[in-house]
């Protein structure tokens, strides 16, 4: 408080005796006296520090692992299970149209509370390839008026000299496995509402768009769609248009809204149509439930734990060093330039 | 009307050699040949001749840009570096397929890092501009017709105006001089801006126009001048002036230059020859030298090293996506059928596998550009710019007297000035004020004078007393000092006896001699009084500030100078006998006028009584021999006195007179006004062998001292430099016995050291000089120069072993020369090196600027020249910081320097606290800067390994492209202007701090590259945590999983939380600011996230909501956020606790010291201080420990 004062002082004064004084005016800003708080790592510091990360990282880590391991989930890989055991050219097996039945079990160790989500797993797909992931048009999917605009999907823009609607490559290589499942021969329905982004729904994809031309050129990608069924209403489009980060990755297929209890049998009647042999890619068919952590990974509650009892084994190493071997300030053998010039 | 009886003087009369004797020595005949075609039709700025017409005008410009070519030039430079022209050659790129992103995001952060720096160039240029506005609008009389002269502005002045400068002006354009107040058409001028010197110059009209003296003369005049083209040799001038069908020569006596001023002459009349551009000042200008900081540099080379890590993963992805490609599509099978490889374009085509590859790398470099961090030179451009602005801001720089506040006149080098190795300092106006002060004096024998000189005061503290008494012998000279102040308080005069004062003198033994010795003092010199009219004091316009000096004493003690006749001198004397005051004249006969050389000058005067007196001063050297074998009486006392003064550090001469009878005078005089009428090259030998003789068979009267005052706390600012381990060599045009006087009174020598002192006043040279052979002068004296100088290394390698023993260098100017010869100058380097002083006297400005080239080139360290005058110009440019004292008149050193301060001793805080702030601001920064682009840099590269390398960035365009400029720039911006390791006192109490500069230990590769490795190791964490994370499992209890869109929006939340933590972990200065920016950084990242996200879908693309409706409602992306950034930081944490703790840098020992509060413990504070195995062996505290130590 002082110094502020006496500063004005001092630049009254200049003002009086001399108008136009370069005297620089004082202000702790300029001066560079900010009152400023000047942390440094001491010990008590550096060990407190380490101590909140462990008594915070430890019952995060235990919720999440808790959380983790409420999930259940039943995992099926049926790539190579669904392709008839006498085919020795899948991927020539795969491509010729016609069914492709296959069915099967899934066995249910654990209850399952409802919502069970349904996923599809793929392996080895790049949906993150920049190729692809800009082969779309967001204009020609939001409004019916941008039917004729493809630009940035070829080559799949045009087919039979009409615009493809919904164009790019994508669309074209949607996904079409299905899937139905039944539990002691009864049907369980698979909810396929409200499996996308709403924001997608009411903003991406139009209400008035319909498909168009589509999975009509020579070669034939993926799934077809329903041309009488406006684009923000095929959820599968939807979830299939929003690319995943890496090449591996799950999809949400649907909601089986019945709890499927312990001990359970649930067959599974799936359609083999899209090709992964081409590409090596598995399939995977995924059952599970969510908590408020979302589904099964026990990567985040293992980390936080490891993690806070790493800060704990810090705070625990920091305090016995310091403890053992106090600072000494009088030593300067670890000033760099003196240990430049010990050659000499 | 003193004006008027001075306007009736004929000055040339006085001068018997500087001038009156040009005429002869233009060589006419090359009048109008090549070089030479320049015609000037004086009074007729209308008239042109053929093939003349395109004077250049008379304004001046020395913006860099235009109007016009602003935006071509600016740009250009812009491109010129490479990171820009990368970014440019990228963001046009960026139209093309190739892009990874959208063109506009790429190109908008370029325009916005180009149009700042762009819109700064412009401002920088502005003021330029305004300042040659001001320039060019000054006014000036110039003649219009009939005889009037009106005002009119400089830029408005022809080739062939008449025009009338009045004194103090300074003149408009090189003019020809037709003539002025004087009769005679002499005229003084101060060329200060020209060649630093400050004594004043006699320039002479022709006699023909010096007749032309009223405004009225002009009406019909009308001459013509033929002479040189315009070129920038400041003192040679060809032509001759056509005049009432006559032709006379002209010669650089008649030609006022351009920047000099008019002194104690009350107007001249002359005709602009040279205007604007053509003048030779201007001509003369070379533009200063672009000096780039050390640090500037080394980060351009990380930044080529940053570029190699760039292509290196460019085209180690480029291979991957060769192959992958190429792989594709293989014997009419599609592998990865969904990217149709069958129907590809040439980017992505497996048939031209090679091809796509070769694109795929321009794609890599776009995208990898992240790693140079496009903002980095506009970041550190902004930046220094507010460095500046705090140190010509700093309170404590600035110095009240002169109404001066330090000025950064290029913002970059600030850094370079926590560097400084070496420091070259003038001595006069830097070390000390260049005012002199009268202080002693020897009277027949005896010495009077009481006040105690500087350097007294400082032998005073040297000789033995212990510091407890230091402040009272100090108190005790400032209380003498004072009660000085009250009694006079006079400029120049600083003498108390009282056995003197007050003529008191007449009671003193030899009072006549004392009447002699006053009397010579007022009357042997070439000075001009001004009388005031109002209040009746009588000032001086000296030649010289010694001569003014002595004639402030002789008026302070009775003997006062007032009127200065045609060929008469005025005194008022006090009479010993009637105790009043009488007037004196004196006829003035002829002045002798010192030359550096002669060593002396001496005047011929005829008292009233007819005696005709010839009175001497000179230097001790050559005075003692020349007296008259009765005029030695005080020989041996004064011999000693003078002894006395010099090791005081004073300036001595000797006053000595002798009477002559007329018979003598006749002669010599009839001899002399022949030899001066001589129009010869003869001449002045002969002149200078006529006043010999006549300076002989003196009588001694005594012995004057001046004190050349020092600076304000330059002993103490020494002293700290020396702590802080810089060198400093002092550098002056001065005689060595001065030099060595300045530098025992600064502490830069001392008593125990030893002076290897290097001259060629040997008898053996100097009986070769007599002879005049230059060739057996050069090789002797190379010779005695090569053993001196190896003589001295081999007295160095003798002490090595015992590091107490300090060493001295002292070299004068003819030495010099042959010092810097080629294959002496590494071995006088690396005497200069190992000696703890070295002082270079009578350099020459061009010595200074090679001395000053050779410690830098040769020990390859960052050095500063400090110097105030025109002469140091060329060292003030050759150093890597030229700092000039803007405490005096001068400009030109200021003009071009890089940082002015008013006083010496502001050295101290601009180095030790701004200099040390900058540095560790500036490598502090940049090290972020990298660490940072590396982290989001490397993140986007190790999504491409799992992307197939085919180019596409892990996210949105925006986010990547505002990355550099929104959400971590800010903060690093804070770090660099606001960063402090330790506050302004630590670092004056700890100079040692300041070595972390000089060692480069905060921005060495090591640290660098540590930085680096930082940023590798965060972006691998934040990669693989969050991808591990969020990989296949739901992301929320909805059941959705994470796309790329969420996976990418939440590493970029990662990314944006580690940089600015770690740089809140980094820095060990939070104000508010820093708060600010910091916290702020990563708010406006998540409402940057909302506000974008909220943008129409074809805009916000896949960040359409991803906050809102995806990131924000799930707790996963809150508990990854959190769980990687504090898991990114752990391994730095960990780090710079150890570090701190068991191996502190200096910097943190003294925070360890203020946090421990062992600030009040001084000897504890001593023995960190202390901490360095070199010794500090100048500056006073080193002198007390040697004192110590004996």
């Amino acid at each position: 408080m002082s110094t502020s004062t006496s500063g004005g002082a001092g630049s009254n004064d200049a003002n009086v005796t001399r108008r136009a004084s370069k005297r620089p005016k004082y202000s702790k800003f300029t001066q560079q006296e900010l009152p400023a708080c000047k942390p440094i790592l001491t010990p008590r510091a550096v060990i407190s520090a380490f101590l909140i990360v462990t008594v915070v990282f430890i019952p995060i880590g235990v919720a999440s692992l808790i959380a983790s391991h409420d999930v259940v989930e039943i995992i099926d890989r049926y790539d190579s299970q669904c392709i008839p055991s006498n085919v020795t050219d899948k991927v020539a097996f795969i491509q010729t149209p016609g069914e492709k039945p296959c069915n099967r079990e899934l066995h249910v160790d654990k209850r399952m509370k409802s919502p069970i989500y349904v996923y599809y797993q793929l392996d080895n797909f790049y949906q993150n390839h920049r190729r692809y992931v800009k082969s779309r048009n967001d204009e020609q999917l939001r409004d019916s008026k941008n039917a004729n605009s493809v630009s940035g999907c070829e080559p799949e823009d045009n087919a039979n000299g009409q615009p493809i609607v919904p164009c790019g490559l994508i669309a074209w290589s949607l996904f079409n496995d299905t899937y139905s499942f039944s539990r002691n021969g009864n049907n369980l329905t698979v909810n396929k509402k409200d499996i996308s982004w709403k924001s997608d729904r009411d903003h991406k994809f139009g209400s008035d768009v319909f498909p168009k031309n589509f999975q009509n050129g020579s070669l034939i990608g993926g799934g077809h769609l329903n041309e009488t069924i406006p684009l923000n209403e095929q959820e599968d489009l939807i979830v299939w248009m929003r690319t995943a980060a890496l090449p591996t990755f799950r999809k949400l297929y649907g909601r089986i809204e019945v709890d499927l209890e312990k001990g359970d049998v649930i067959h599974v009647n799936l359609q083999n149509y899209y090709n992964t042999y081409s590409f090596n890619g598995k399939k995977k068919l995924v059952l599970s439930t969510t908590t408020w952590l979302g589904g099964k990974n026990d990567f985040l509650g293992i980390a936080y734990l490891t993690v806070g009892g790493l800060s704990f084994f810090l705070a625990l190493a920091f305090t016995i060093v310091y403890l053992v071997k106090p600072r000494q300030l009088g030593d300067p053998s670890y000033l760099s330039w003196n240990r430049n010039h010990g050659g000499q | 009307m003193s004006g008027g009886r001075k306007r009736k003087l004929r000055l040339s009369k006085i001068y018997s050699f500087a001038c009156c004797k040009a005429s002869f020595r233009g060589d006419d005949s090359q009048i109008g040949g090549k070089g030479y075609s320049r015609v000037v039709f004086c009074n007729e700025p209308d008239i042109f001749e053929d093939g003349v017409k395109n004077f250049a005008d008379n304004s001046i410009r020395s913006t860099k840009y235009t109007l016009a070519t602003f935006f071509p030039k600016s740009l250009f430079e812009q491109f010129r570096r490479v990171a820009n022209f990368y970014f440019l050659v990228t963001g046009t790129l960026a139209f093309t397929k190739l892009a990874p992103y959208t063109a506009v995001s790429a190109i908008l952060p370029l325009i916005i890092v180009i149009g700042a720096t762009m819109v700064k160039e412009g401002i920088e240029d502005w003021r330029r501009k305004k300042q040659d506005i001001e320039v060019n609008n000054r006014r000036v009389k110039v003649h219009k017709v009939d005889g009037t002269f009106e005002y009119t502005a400089w830029k408005n002045l022809r080739v062939g105006n008449i025009v009338k400068v009045e004194k103090d002006e300074f003149f408009p354009a090189d003019l020809l001089l037709l003539s002025s107040s004087y009769e005679d058409a002499v005229c003084y001028v101060e060329t200060m801006n020209l060649d630093g010197e400050t004594n004043l110059k006699l320039k002479q009209g022709l006699e023909v126009t010096s007749s032309l003296q009223e405004d009225l003369h002009f009406q019909k005049f009308k001459a013509t001048v033929k002479c040189e083209d315009p070129n920038a040799n400041l003192y040679s001038f060809v032509g001759s002036m056509e005049f009432e069908e006559k032709n006379y020569a002209l010669s650089p006596q008649q030609i006022l230059l351009r920047d000099s001023k008019l002194r104690n002459t009350d107007y001249i009349f002359g005709a602009v020859i040279f205007t604007g551009h053509d003048t030779k000042v201007i001509q003369n200008s070379t533009d200063p030298p672009s000096k780039r900081s050390r640090i500037e540099k080394k980060m351009d080379r990380v930044i080529y090293f940053l570029f190699c890590i760039l292509f290196l993963m460019a085209f180690v992805g480029s291979i991957f996506f060769g192959i992958a490609t190429k792989d594709d599509f293989q014997n009419g099978s599609m592998k990865r059928w969904y990217l149709r490889p069958d129907d590809s374009t040439i980017f992505f085509d497996p048939k031209r596998p090679v091809a796509a590859a070769l694109f795929h790398c321009l794609t890599a470099l776009m995208l990898y550009g992240f790693f140079i961090p496009i903002s980095l030179y506009v970041s550190i451009e902004m930046v220094k710019v507010l460095q500046s602005i705090f140190i010509n801001q700093d309170i404590q720089m600035y110095y009240k007297e002169a109404d001066k506040p330090a000025r950064a006149r290029t913002s970059n080098l600030n850094e370079e000035l926590g560097q400084v190795d070496t420091i070259l300092s003038d001595k006069t106006g830097t070390l000390t004020c260049n005012s002199m002060e009268f202080i002693k004096c020897s009277i027949a024998g005896v010495g009077y004078g009481r006040g105690a000189t500087e350097v007294e005061k400082a032998m005073g503290r040297r000789k033995g007393s212990p510091p407890i008494h230091e402040h009272d012998i100090e108190s005790e000279a400032g209380k003498i000092r004072g009660s000085l102040d009250k009694k006079t308080l006079i400029k120049g005069f600083n003498f108390d006896d009282e056995r003197i004062r007050n003529g008191q003198w007449v009671n003193q033994p030899h009072a006549d001699v004392i009447q002699k010795f006053f009397r010579l003092l007022a009357i042997c010199h070439t000075a001009i009084p001004e009388m005031n009219e109002e209040t009746g004091n009588v000032s001086y316009e000296a030649e010289s500030p010694d001569e003014a000096a002595f004639l402030i004493a002789a008026r302070e003690l009775g003997f006062e100078f007032y009127k200065r006749g045609q060929t008469s001198l005025s005194t008022f004397e006090l009479d010993p006998v009637s105790s009043n005051k009488v007037e004196r004249k004196y006829k003035l006969l002829n002045v002798l006028e010192f030359n550096s050389s002669r060593k002396r000058m001496s005047v011929i005067v005829e008292n009233e009584e007819g005696k005709i007196l010839l009175l001497c001063k000179g230097a001790d050297s050559i005075m003692f021999e020349r007296l008259a074998k009765n005029g030695r009486e005080f020989e041996e006392k004064t011999k000693e006195h003078v002894h006395e003064y010099a090791d005081a550090g004073l300036r001595t001469l000797i006053l000595a007179y002798r009477e002559l009878d007329a018979e003598e005078y006749k002669e010599f005089d009839n001899k002399f006004s022949k030899a001066r009428n001589l129009v010869s090259a003869d001449q002045e030998r002969l002149m200078e062998e006529l006043s010999d003789k006549i300076e002989k068979n003196l009588i001694l009267l005594g012995a004057t001292a001046v004190e050349d005052k020092l600076q304000d706390g330059v002993p103490d600012c020494i002293d700290k430099l020396a702590q802080a381990g810089i060198k400093i060599w002092v550098l002056t045009g001065d005689k060595m016995e001065t030099a060595i006087n300045i530098g025992f009174a600064c502490s830069l020598l001392r008593q125990g050291m030893k002076q290897i002192i290097i001259h060629l006043d040997s008898p053996e040279i100097q009986a070769l000089e007599k002879d005049g052979d230059k060739m057996a002068i050069a090789k002797a004296s190379r010779q005695s120069v090569l053993l001196q100088i190896s003589e001295g290394v081999a007295q160095l390698a003798s002490y090595r072993g015992s590091s107490q023993k300090a060493f001295a260098l002292i070299i004068d100017g003819k030495s010099l020369v042959y010092a810097l010869e080629d294959n002496m100058k590494n071995m006088f380097l690396e005497l200069g090196i190992r000696c703890a002083s070295v002082i270079c006297c009578r350099s020459s400005p061009k010595q200074k600027a090679l001395v000053t080239r050779l410690v830098k080139s040769g020990t390859g360290k960052t050095t500063l020249a400090i110097g105030d005058g025109a002469n140091d110009v060329g060292m003030l440019q050759e150093a890597d910081i030229g700092v000039g004292i803007s405490g005096v008149e001068g400009m030109q050193a200021v003009m071009s320097s890089d940082i002015a301060i008013a006083q010496f001793r502001y050295l101290e805080r601009l180095l030790l606290v701004h200099g040390h702030w900058c540095y560790r601001r500036i490598s502090s920064m940049i090290c972020y800067f990298f660490y940072k682009n590396i982290t989001f840099g490397f993140t986007l590269f190790l999504y491409e390994v799992y992307a197939s390398f085919s180019g596409q960035p892990a996210y949105n365009d925006w986010f990547l492209s505002l990355y550099n400029v929104f959400f971590s720039s800010l903060p690093v911006v804070a770090l660099g202007v606001f960063d402090q390791d330790v506050s302004a006192r630590y670092c004056l109490k700890f100079p040692l701090l300041y070595q972390e500069g000089v060692q480069n230990v905060l921005f060495s590769w090591r640290r660098i590259l540590s930085w680096m490795l930082n940023g590798f190791i965060s972006a691998l964490i934040i990669f693989f945590f969050c991808t591990k994370a969020m990989e296949l499992q739901a992301f929320d209890a909805e059941g959705r999983t994470a796309g790329k869109d969420i996976l990418g929006a939440t590493m970029y939340t990662c990314v944006v939380w580690v940089v600015n933590l770690q740089m809140a972990l980094a820095i060990s200065y939070f104000t508010l600011i820093q708060h600010f920016f910091i916290w702020g950084s990563i708010f406006f990242w998540y409402l940057f996230l909302l506000v974008y996200g909220a943008m129409p879908p074809h805009f916000s693309t896949n960040a359409y909501k991803v906050f809102i409706e995806a990131l924000a409602p799930s707790p996963s992306y809150w508990l990854v956020t959190f769980f990687v950034v504090i898991s990114t930081l752990i391994p730095y944490f960990s780090y710079a606790a150890i570090q701190m703790r068991f191996f502190p840098m200096y910097h943190e020992i003294v925070q360890w010291i203020r946090y421990e509060g062992k600030i009040k413990d001084p000897e504890f504070c001593d023995m960190v201080r202390q901490r360095s195995l070199r010794p500090t062996t100048v500056g006073s505290t080193a002198r007390l420990a040697a004192k110590a130590h004996h």
